[in-house]
C-alpha cells in the first residue's frame, strides 16, 4: 500500500461527493422539474420523439402500465438484438465478414444487453459486426440504463408522492422517463464525454481493422472501430460491455491513469447523483444522503480490504526471484497499479458496471472477494443506473420493518406506513437473487457439463461459478475470467439468471411503488422512526450485510474464505 | 362472590396453576396440523422429524460412514425441544386466559328469565331469549341478559365482570342504562330490553377474547411473518445448496448438519414467540381491565398520535374544589373562613365540603358543633342560588357572585369594585367565584376551580416525548377551557364540544393521516368512538357505546387509555427487538457451525472456529441447544414485554439497538462457548 495509492482513491471519493449534489439537482430538473434544461436545443427533439412514438406526456401510468410498457419495451429490445446478431452477415456494416452469432450465444448476449449486464460470452472484435455492436448493443447501453432510470423514479415518485385519497395514483409516464433519461442525459453526456476520450487517445472510426508491423517483425492485426463512443456509454451507463474482450484493461478503451480516473467517476456520477434526486423529490435531502452514506461506507470497506488484499505479494509467486513489494501485479495493467486496479474492481462490481480493468480472476482470494461480495449485496453500493438506487430503497423499507418496531409503531418510511403488502414484495425481491445464484451455481457445479468450463479447481473453481451467477443475477456482467462461458449451458442458464435477475426484481419492485403510493402520510414527529439520520444509516448497512453476507457465507466460505485460508497454509489451486 | 378476574389477576405468569397445564398444552400443539400456522417452526418440527429418522436409519442399518449415533439423537431430541419450546411460551400465553374464561364459564350457569309477555310474565330459560324482549329482574336475581334498562332502578354486583366489589347504580334512561348478562341485582326491580342474540352476548365475547379462540393475526404481525417466512426460504435455499456446493469440494455433509444449520439460521427464537407475544399483550391489557375486541386494537394503540381526553374524569377530578379565600379590602382573611365554613357546614356538595376541607386546613379552623336549635340552615336552591345559616342575628349567606350582590343590595349594602375585579379574574383563569356575605356586608369570594389531577403534566410530557398529542375535549366555554388546558399541559383543547365537533376533530386529525383515540360512555359519544382509530367505552357506559368503541374498559376510569398506548407501543416495541435479536444472532452460530462441517476436510479452515469449541460435534450440538434455550431465556420477556420507556423514537432505537442488536451478536458467542464448555465438562460430548 502507499500513499499515491490512497490519495488515487481519496481523491476519487471526494470527486463523486462533489459532483452527486450538482448533478443530482440536474436529474431532478429533467424528470421533476417545471421547465428542463436546454430547451430550445434538447425540447424540440423530446417532442419530435413524442410525436414520432405517439406518446401523450402528460398520461401517467399506474404501477401496472409502468410495469407492463417496461416489459414490452425491453422484450421487443431482447427479440430485435437477437434478429440482428443472427443476421448480422447479411446486413450491412459487417467489415470483418464475421458470421451469424450462434443461437444460445446471440440470446445470452441479447438478455445480457436488454437487462444492462454485458455479460459477455464472445470477444467483441471477433464475434460481433459494427451494426451489431452499434444497432444490437449500443443501442440497449442507452436504453437499458434508461429502463433502470426510470424504475427508481417510479419507486421514487411511489414513496414521496401525496396524492391525497381522491388523487391520481399513478407513478409518471414510462416512455416520458426513457426519453428524457436519453435526450437530457445520456445522450449528451456521452457525447461530450466521448470527445473528451478521444481527446485522451481513444479511438473512433468506422474503418476496417489495421495490419501492423510490430518491432519483432510480425504482423499483428490491431482491431479497431467506434470505441469512444461506446466507452463514454459504457461507463456511464453501468452497461460494462468493452468493446474489446480486454475491456478496460485494452489501451484502446482505457489509455491512460486518467482516462481510467474519468471512467471510474462516471460508473458513479448517475448512481450516486440519483440519491439527490431522491432525497430532493422525498423533499428532505438528508434522506437521500442517509442512502449515499449507507453506499458510500460500504463503498469505502470494499476498497480499502481488496486494496489491502492486493497490496500483499502474492503467494502463488512466493518464492520467485521477484520484487514482491508492489504487490500481487498477476492479471494487472502496470499503467493502473494496484491502487487503480483495486479501486476499479471495487466500483464496477459495487454498482452494476462490470466493465474491468484488471482481471479479477488473478486478484488474491480476500481481493476478489470484495467484488463478489459488492455483487452479492444486491448491486446497492451505488448500484447499477437507477438500479442501485431502487435496490437501496427496497432495502430501506426492509430495514424500516425490521427496526422500525422497535420504536412502539408500524413501521413508516416517509410517512407512510410499511405493510404486509410491501413487505410481501420486499420479500419477493430479496429472495429471487439468492434463489437464483444459489440453485444456478450448486447446479454447475455438481454438473459436469457445467463444471468442465472452469478454468481452475478447487474454492477457485467454485469462486468462478459463483461469480459468474453473481454477476448474471446482479446484471453486473464483470467476469471473474477463467472460466469458459460460451457453451449451451452456461449460455442458456446465464440468459434466464439475467432476466430473472432484472425483470422479476424489477415487477416487485414497481408493485411497490404502487402500494405506497396512494397511502396516507402521517406527519413525522418525534415519535417516528427517523430514517435520515447517522443510526439508520448504520442500520441500513447491517441489514444489508446481514440479508446479503448471511445468504452466501456458506458457500463463500467453500470458495474465497478457504482459498484464503488455504493460501495461508501455502496451498494453492 | 368471588369475581373471576380479580382471582386470577393475582395468578403470576408462573404460577405452577398456569404451568402446568402449559407444559401438557406444549406438548399436544405439536400435532403438525397446528404447528403448519407457523411455518418456522413447522421447519423446525419437519427437521425434527427428519433427523429422528435418520437416527432410527443409523441405528437398524448402519450404514458405513453415518455420523455418530449419540450425535443424532441429540441433536433430534434438541429440535424437538425447539418446537416444544416455542409451543410452551405460547402456552403460558394462553394460560392465564384459559384460567379466566373458566371462571367467566362458570357464571354462565344457565339461569330462569322472567319474560314478559303481553301484561303477564313466562319463566323461560335465559339462552331462549331474543333481541328485543323484556325481562324483569329484582333484588337478589341474576341478570340473563345484555341489555338496557327500559324501567327502574337499581344497585347491581358487577364484580363478577370488573372484579370491583362497589355495587353499581344503573338506571333507565341517560348513559348508565347499560346492564351485562351474568351481573346480579342487589336492590329493587328493574325491566331490562334484552339487546343481543344468544352467544353473542358479552360474557360470552368476552369468553372468546381471553380464550383466544377469536384471536386472529394483527396487520403487523403478518407482515413480520411475511419477513420472517423470506427469510426461512432463503436460509432453507442457503442450506439445502449448500450440499451439492459441498460435494463439489469433496465434502459429504450429513442431513443431520445441515437441518441443525438450517434450524439455527432461520429466526426460531421470534419465529416461536411471535403468537406468545400477542396474546401476551391481549393479556396485559386484560390485566388492566381492558378488554380488547380484537389484537388489531391494541396494535393500533401503539400508532396512536392523537389522545382525546375528556377532561371531567381524565384530566381533572370530577368535581370543582375550593383553592383559595379572597376577602373583601378590610376583613380579616381569617372571618371569611370561618364565614365560609358556617355557611358550608351542611352543604353535602363535593364544593361545599371542600370549602370545609379549606378552612380546616389552611386557617385552623375546626369543624365546629352544629346544633339545629341555634342554627337555621338555608339550603340551595336554582331560584336563590345561595345556601346558608342564620345564626342568630348572623345571616351567612354563600353563592353566585351576582346572587350574593342582589341579597346584599336588599339588606343595604354593596358589593365592592374590588370584589368585582377578582371575580372576573377567576371567572378569566377558568375557575368559579362564590361570594360570601354575612348580613348587608361582603365578606370576600371563594375560589373553586377544577383541580388538574396529580402527576397528569408530567404524563403528558411523556406522551410528548413520544409524539404524541394530546387534546382536552370539554363542554367549558373556551376561556375556562383554555385555562385548564394549560395548567395540565395538553397540547390542544376542544371546547364547548358537541359530538358533532368531537367527530369532525377526529375525521380532520384522521383525514391528515393520524390515528385518533378517545373514552366515551354515551350514546352520543357512539359515532365517534366507532370512527375513532382506538375508541375504549367505558363498561358503566350505554350499549350503543360498548359495540361501538373496539375496547371496554371494566375500571371505566379514562385515565386508563394513556395505559392503553403504552401497552399496545410495548406490544410492538417487544416484536421489534425479538426480531433484531433473533436476526443477529445467526453471525455467532455460523462461526460455530461452518467451520464445523468443513474442517475436517480443510482443516486450514480453523481460524473460523473462533470461539475455539471442542469439537465438530460438539460445536453443532452447542449451537442448536443455545438456539432451543435462548427461547425458553426469552419467554419472560416475551410475556411481560420490554420495559416500556417514553422516550423519543430515537432515543428508544438506539437504546434498543444497542440492547438487543449488539447484544444480539454477542450473547450467542458467549452462550454457545459456555454450552460447549458445559457438554465438554459432563463427558455428554464424546470428541
Amino acid at each position: 500500500m502507499t500513499e499515491n495509492g490512497w490519495l488515487q482513491i481519496g481523491l476519487f471519493a471526494l470527486v463523486v461527493l462533489a459532483v452527486t449534489k450538482p448533478f443530482g439537482l440536474y436529474l431532478h430538473r429533467v424528470f421533476e422539474g417545471e421547465r428542463r434544461p436546454l430547451p430550445r436545443v434538447l425540447g424540440p427533439l423530446e417532442r419530435a420523439l413524442y410525436r414520432l412514438c405517439g406518446v401523450e406526456p402528460r398520461r401517467e401510468h399506474d404501477w401496472k402500465g409502468y410495469a407492463f410498457a417496461m416489459l414490452i419495451f425491453s422484450g421487443l429490445g431482447v427479440v430485435v438484438t437477437y434478429a440482428i446478431q443472427r443476421l448480422q452477415h447479411v446486413l450491412p456494416l459487417n467489415p470483418q465478414g464475421l458470421g451469424p452469432v450462434a443461437p444460445d450465444l446471440a440470446f445470452n448476449t441479447a438478455a445480457s444487453f436488454a437487462t444492462n449486464t454485458n455479460w459477455q460470452n464472445y470477444g467483441g472484435e471477433t464475434t460481433m459486426s459494427d451494426l451489431t455492436q452499434m444497432a444490437g448493443l449500443a443501442w440497449h447501453n442507452f436504453t437499458s440504463a434508461a429502463v433502470g432510470i426510470g424504475v427508481a423514479l417510479a419507486l421514487a415518485r411511489g414513496l414521496t408522492r401525496h396524492p391525497g385519497p381522491g388523487g391520481a395514483r399513478t407513478l409518471g409516464n414510462f416512455w416520458v422517463d426513457l426519453v428524457r433519461s436519453i435526450v437530457y442525459v445520456l445522450l449528451p453526456a456521452s457525447v461530450v464525454v466521448a470527445l473528451v476520450l478521444v481527446a485522451l487517445g481513444v479511438p473512433q472510426t468506422l474503418s476496417a481493422y489495421r495490419e501492423l508491423t510490430t518491432l519483432e517483425g510480425l504482423k499483428q492485426v490491431v482491431a479497431l472501430g467506434p470505441v469512444a463512443s461506446q466507452e463514454a456509454i459504457k461507463e456511464l451507463g453501468t452497461n460494462g460491455g468493452g468493446f474489446f474482450n480486454a475491456n478496460s484493461a485494452h489501451p484502446f478503451e482505457n489509455p491512460t491513469p486518467l482516462t481510467n480516473f474519468l471512467e471510474l467517476v462516471l460508473i458513479f456520477s448517475i448512481p450516486a447523483a440519483l440519491t439527490y434526486t431522491y432525497g430532493k423529490m422525498a423533499r428532505d435531502t438528508r434522506q437521500g444522503w442517509a442512502v449515499f452514506a449507507a453506499m458510500a461506507v460500504l463503498f469505502l470497506a470494499g476498497v480499502g480490504i481488496a486494496y489491502r488484499a492486493e497490496a500483499q505479494a502474492n503467494p502463488a509467486l512466493a518464492g520467485l526471484a521477484c520484487d514482491h513489494r508492489a504487490g500481487n501485479l498477476e492479471g494487472k495493467e502496470t499503467r493502473f497499479g494496484v491502487a487503480g486496479s483495486a479501486l476499479f474492481a471495487t466500483v464496477t462490481t459495487g454498482t452494476s458496471c462490470g466493465a474491468v480493468n484488471a482481471m479479477h480472476d488473478s486478484f488474491t482470494p480476500l481481493g476478489g472477494l470484495v467484488p463478489l461480495l459488492n455483487i452479492q449485496l444486491g448491486e446497492v453500493i451505488f448500484g447499477g443506473v437507477g438500479a442501485g438506487l431502487y435496490a437501496m430503497l427496497v432495502m430501506v423499507i426492509l430495514t424500516v420493518f425490521i427496526a422500525g418496531l422497535m420504536v412502539g409503531r408500524t413501521p413508516e418510511y416517509l410517512g407512510k406506513k410499511i405493510e404486509a403488502r410491501e413487505m410481501k414484495l420486499a420479500m419477493l425481491y430479496v429472495l429471487i437473487f439468492p434463489l437464483l445464484v444459489l440453485v444456478l451455481s450448486a447446479w454447475a457445479a455438481v454438473a459436469p457439463y457445467g463444471a468442465s468450463s472452469l478454468g481452475n479447481a478447487g474454492p477457485h473453481g467454485l469462486s468462478e461459478i459463483l461469480y459468474a451467477y453473481s454477476s448474471q443475477a446482479g446484471n453486473n456482467g464483470s467476469a471473474f475470467a477463467g472460466l469458459s462461458g460460451n457453451t449451451r449451458f452456461w449460455n442458456v442458464t446465464g440468459a434466464l439468471d439475467m432476466l430473472a435477475g432484472r425483470f422479476l426484481m424489477i415487477v416487485p419492485v414497481l408493485a411497490i411503488a404502487g402500494s405506497m403510493v396512494g397511502k396516507k402520510v402521517v406527519p413525522a414527529g418525534p415519535g417516528t422512526f427517523p430514517t435520515n439520520g447517522a443510526t439508520f444509516t448504520v442500520l441500513l448497512i447491517f441489514v444489508i450485510l446481514i440479508v446479503g453476507a448471511l445468504t452466501f457465507f456458506p458457500a463463500l466460505s467453500l470458495g474465497p474464505v478457504l482459498e484464503h485460508f488455504a493460501a495461508l497454509h501455502g496451498r494453492v489451486f | 362472590m368471588a369475581s373471576a378476574s380479580s382471582k386470577t389477576k393475582q395468578l403470576s405468569l408462573f404460577d405452577p396453576a398456569i404451568l402446568r397445564p402449559a407444559l401438557l398444552e406444549s406438548l399436544r400443539k405439536l400435532d403438525p396440523r397446528r404447528v403448519a400456522r407457523n411455518p418456522v417452526m413447522f421447519v423446525v418440527e419437519v427437521g425434527s422429524v427428519l433427523t429422528t429418522l435418520l437416527w432410527l436409519r443409523d441405528r437398524l442399518l448402519r450404514p458405513p460412514g453415518a455420523a455418530p449415533g449419540w450425535f443424532t439423537l441429540s441433536v433430534s431430541v434438541w429440535l424437538w425441544f425447539t418446537v416444544v419450546f416455542a409451543n410452551f411460551a405460547e402456552a403460558v400465553a394462553e394460560g392465564r386466559g384459559k384460567a379466566q374464561a373458566q371462571a367467566l364459564r362458570r357464571m354462565r350457569r344457565e339461569v330462569t328469565a322472567r319474560r314478559r309477555v303481553d301484561g303477564g310474565e313466562e319463566r323461560v330459560p335465559a339462552s331462549a331469549l331474543r333481541k328485543g324482549d323484556t325481562v324483569v329482574v329484582e333484588a337478589g336475581e341474576v341478570i340473563p341478559g345484555d341489555g338496557e334498562i327500559v324501567e327502574g332502578i337499581a344497585s347491581v354486583d358487577e364484580s363478577a365482570i370488573t372484579g370491583e366489589s362497589a355495587p353499581v347504580i344503573r338506571e333507565s334512561g341517560g348513559d348508565r342504562s347499560a346492564v351485562t348478562g351474568g351481573t346480579r341485582v342487589l336492590s329493587d326491580r328493574i325491566v331490562v330490553r334484552i339487546g343481543v342474540e344468544p352467544g353473542e352476548s358479552f360474557l360470552d365475547r368476552m369468553i372468546a377474547l381471553v380464550e383466544g379462540a377469536a384471536r386472529q393475526k394483527t396487520p403487523n404481525e403478518i407482515a413480520l411473518h411475511i419477513l420472517l417466512v423470506g427469510l426461512t426460504v432463503i436460509f432453507l435455499f442457503a442450506c439445502v445448496t449448500l450440499v451439492p456446493v459441498a460435494r463439489y469440494a469433496s465434502i459429504d455433509l450429513s442431513a443431520t448438519a445441515v437441518v441443525a444449520l438450517l434450524v439455527c439460521l432461520i429466526p426460531t427464537t421470534i419465529g416461536g414467540l411471535l403468537s406468545a407475544i400477542g396474546i401476551a399483550g391481549m393479556d396485559r391489557l386484560l390485566r388492566k381491565n381492558v378488554l380488547a375486541m380484537s389484537g388489531r386494537a391494541v396494535e393500533a394503540a401503539g400508532d396512536v398520535d392523537t389522545l382525546l381526553l375528556d377532561k371531567t374524569g381524565t384530566i381533572t377530578l370530577g368535581n370543582r374544589m375550593a383553592t383559595e379565600l379572597i376577602p373583601s379590602p378590610g376583613v380579616a382573611v381569617e372571618d371569611l373562613a370561618d364565614a365560609a365554613q358556617l355557611a358550608s357546614l351542611a352543604d353535602e356538595t363535593p364544593e361545599g365540603r371542600s370549602i370545609v376541607v379549606l378552612a380546616k386546613q389552611q386557617y385552623g379552623l375546626r369543624g365546629r358543633e352544629v346544633r339545629e336549635a341555634e342554627h337555621h340552615f338555608i339550603p340551595f336552591t336554582a331560584q336563590t342560588r345561595m345556601s346558608g345559616v342564620d345564626m342568630g342575628p348572623r345571616r351567612i349567606r354563600k353563592g353566585a357572585v351576582d346572587a350574593v350582590a342582589r341579597h346584599v343590595a336588599a339588606l343595604g349594602g354593596a358589593l365592592p369594585p374590588e370584589l368585582q375585579a377578582a371575580a372576573e379574574r377567576i371567572g378569566d383563569s377558568g375557575g368559579t367565584p362564590l361570594a360570601v356575605s354575612d348580613g348587608a356586608r361582603v365578606l370576600g369570594l371563594v375560589h373553586l376551580k377544577d383541580v388538574v389531577k396529580g402527576g397528569i403534566a408530567e404524563r403528558f410530557e411523556r406522551f410528548r416525548a413520544m409524539g404524541i398529542r394530546t387534546v382536552m375535549i370539554t363542554g367549558d366555554n373556551p376561556r375556562t377551557a383554555a385555562a385548564i388546558a394549560r395548567e395540565a399541559g395538553v397540547d390542544d383543547f376542544l371546547a364547548e364540544a358537541t359530538p358533532e365537533a368531537k367527530m369532525r376533530l377526529i375525521k380532520d386529525e384522521q383525514a391528515k393521516g393520524k390515528l385518533v383515540a378517545m373514552t366515551g360512555d354515551g350514546t352520543n359519544d357512539a359515532p365517534a368512538l366507532a370512527q375513532a382509530d382506538v375508541g375504549v367505552a367505558m363498561n358503566t357506559g350505554t350499549q350503543a357505546a360498548k359495540e361501538a368503541g373496539n375496547m371496554v374498559d371494566l375500571d371505566s376510569n379514562p385515565t386508563k387509555l394513556l395505559e392503553v398506548v403504552e401497552v399496545g407501543k410495548q406490544l410492538l416495541m417487544t416484536r421489534g427487538t425479538l426480531t433484531t435479536f433473533s436476526i443477529a444472532n445467526d453471525v455467532a452460530k455460523y462461526f460455530a457451525i461452518l467451520p464445523a462441517l468443513f474442517v475436517a476436510v480443510y482443516p486450514e479452515l480453523a481460524p473460523l472456529d473462533v470461539m475455539h469449541l471442542a469439537s465438530p460435534f460438539s460445536a453443532i450440538l452447542s449451537a442448536v441447544i443455545f438456539n432451543a434455550i435462548i427461547i425458553v431465556l426469552l419467554i419472560p420477556l416475551a410475556l411481560k414485554g420490554v420495559r416500556y420507556r417514553p422516550l423519543g423514537a430515537a432515543a428508544v432505537l438506539r437504546r434498543s439497538l444497542l440492547l438487543y442488536g449488539v447484544g444480539g451478536v454477542v450473547a450467542p458467542f458467549a452462550g454457545i462457548k459456555l454450552i460447549d464448555l458445559a457438554l465438554a465438562a459432563t463427558r455428554l460430548v464424546h470428541a
